[in-house]
């Protein structure tokens, strides 16, 4: 069983954990992270904004390379954490394009919850329900940390 | 026909500038026009001479805080305000925030939006990205924080540095007048941001983030307390105060900010030719050569299009349609050409319109992605298959945002003129 787990800055730990409890030994997992290079263009491309000005590049290294990096490192840490056999994959672009893509050969995705912290819509962000709305394979949506009660539905916990 | 010969003067200027050619670069197209201008008669030499004159305080200004903003960055201020942000948030996204929100207020309103977007923007990204946290609301904070927090001071924008000089205000009382509306600005963007980015941010802290480390996968990556450059503090500080006793002591606030990035220079020791680029020579070009060629645009029919559209008086409706209008301008144009080309109408309403036509071309660019339409549809054409840009996010907060901003910070002012 191919499966993707997909890792996010926010929910990494609690996504990692339970694809730890749920999946069979014999799922063939790839952790995969997303940099989203909106971001990075807003953050990067300001001079752009403004109307006349040129300035020099600030020193340093460039912010794709920043994001390039730190995708690296929380790979490795998700792969440590897995403490099973994974494959990982780092992409940069649109999140919802990126990881439909990477689903495209996939049997099963693994996702976490990155909304807010009760039942109902709004516990998916944006680019995660625009994933499990256009999910080629079957998706497992975990809760990133304590699922609230079945009381709390629409109510903030 | 020499209205028209001016306004497509102007046309080119903003052309170049945003298509930002190598072959055409904007600087040389501004000034090329507006010499042609005044070589075709469309503007006399007389009145070339006042442009030049109006602006050069205001140019001289510009290259000042240029040199001041850039000093600091060599001080290390800003890579100190990104290790002070990670310190701060102590894993907490909300509290990161937090912190994006007061470095930001502080860097736009004391360095101007400039040194926000160019030079701290990229620092929060990183500093986001290390934590981990997802960057997105940080990055959008400061992008948006850039022109709602840049009301404040004379110093804060460009627009209101050409606005100070025609509104006949003292620096303590532009500053005076615009606190109230600039908190009410602030408020309603960490209101309408923390809610929308309620998802980001709500995660707690990781049980084994603690403080002085950072995120959880990397224990031996401790944030490094900030090692203040406390010099540069210190005399951005004393010019601070220097502009706000500017008129008790009767001395021009350029002189203050000449000495504040002259005090700056002389302990960096930066080389003369860095210290000529810091002050980008290019654009003080450019904003002279825009100045003139508006200045030709104005003579011939566009000032009294604009006057006519701009109500008079300073009652809140007048105020209110000041504001946006001229959002509306800064949005179609760009702020910088919007401020000149409006300024002349606004001031001859009275201080409370310019500082109106203010919030309209500060706030008023959080709606469109890259500051104006036209450099947006710009965008499109040139990379129609760069699909990378989430424009729709950025345009959705906008229009959340602006309307709000421009009615409170207007009403906002309103208030402020009435009572100081």
């Amino acid at each position: 069983m191919r499966t993707i787990v997909w890792i996010a800055e926010d929910t990494w730990e609690a996504c990692v954990d339970q694809a730890r409890s749920l999946l069979p030994d014999e799922a063939e997992v790839t952790l995969l992270h997303v940099a989203p290079s909106d971001v990075e263009q807003l953050a990067a491309g300001g001079a752009g904004r403004l109307l006349g000005r040129r300035p020099p590049p600030p020193p340093g290294p460039p912010l794709r390379a920043i994001a390039a990096e730190e995708a690296r490192a929380l790979l490795e840490a998700a792969r440590t954490r897995f403490a099973r056999r994974a494959g990982v994959r780092s992409a940069r672009g649109r999140i919802e394009r990126e990881v439909l893509e990477a689903c495209a050969f996939a049997d099963l995705l693994v996702a976490a919850r990155d909304g807010e912290l009760r039942l109902g819509p709004k516990s998916l962000g944006p680019h995660t329900r625009f994933v499990v709305d256009h999910a080629p394979c079957p998706v497992l949506l975990v809760w990133a940390g304590e699922p609230p009660r079945r009381g709390a539905a629409g109510r903030r916990v | 026909m020499a209205e028209a010969v001016a306004l497509v003067a102007l046309a080119a200027c903003l052309a170049a500038a945003v298509q930002r050619s190598r072959r055409a670069p904007d600087w040389a197209v501004a000034a090329g026009a507006a010499l042609a201008l005044v070589a075709l008669g469309v503007l006399s030499a007389g009145s070339a001479r006042a442009a030049v004159s109006e602006l050069a305080p205001t140019v001289g200004f510009l290259a000042a805080l240029l040199v001041l903003a850039d000093g600091c960055r060599r001080a290390g201020m800003f890579d100190a305000l990104g290790q002070a942000m990670a310190l701060g948030a102590r894993g907490a996204p909300r509290r990161l925030l937090a912190m994006v929100f007061l470095a930001a207020i502080a860097t736009t309103a004391v360095l101007s939006l400039d040194a926000t977007i160019i030079l701290l923007t990229p620092i929060v990204f990183a500093t986001a990205a290390r934590l981990p946290s997802n960057p997105r609301p940080h990055v959008y904070a400061c992008s948006h924080l850039a022109n709602t927090a840049s009301l404040l001071l004379p110093i804060s924008n460009l627009t209101n540095l050409l606005a100070f000089h025609s509104s006949g205000l003292s620096f303590a009382r532009f500053g005076a007048l615009m606190a109230l509306p600039w908190l009410v600005a602030l408020a309603l963007e960490w209101l309408v941001l923390s809610r929308t980015f309620a998802g980001e941010l709500r995660r707690p802290a990781r049980a084994a983030a603690s403080a002085g480390e950072i995120g959880t996968y990397q224990g031996t990556r401790a944030v490094r307390r900030p090692r203040l450059p406390v010099y540069a503090l210190i005399v951005v500080a004393l010019t601070l105060a220097g502009f706000a006793f500017s008129s008790l002591i009767g001395v021009a606030p350029v002189w203050i900010a000449a000495a504040g990035a002259l005090a700056l220079s002389l302990r960096e020791r930066p080389r003369a030719r860095e210290l000529a680029l810091a002050a980008e020579p290019t654009f003080l070009v450019f904003v002279f050569g825009l100045g003139i060629v508006v200045r030709a645009a104005g003579e011939h029919g566009l000032s009294s299009a604009v006057d006519a559209l701009l109500p008079g008086g300073s009652a809140l409706p007048a105020l209110l349609a000041t504001a946006a209008v001229s959002a509306v301008g800064a949005n179609l144009l760009n702020n910088l050409p919007a401020t000149l080309i409006i300024l002349p109408a606004a001031a001859a309403n009275g201080p409370a319109a310019v500082l109106a036509m203010l919030i309209g071309v500060n706030a008023g660019p959080n709606l469109t992605y890259v500051g104006s339409l036209a450099t947006l549809l710009w965008r499109r054409i040139v990379h129609a298959h760069e699909h990378d840009t989430d424009i729709g996010e950025f345009t959705r907060l906008g229009a959340l945002t602006v309307p709000l901003v421009l009615l409170g910070a207007t009403i906002a002012l309103w208030l402020s003129v009435r009572v100081l």
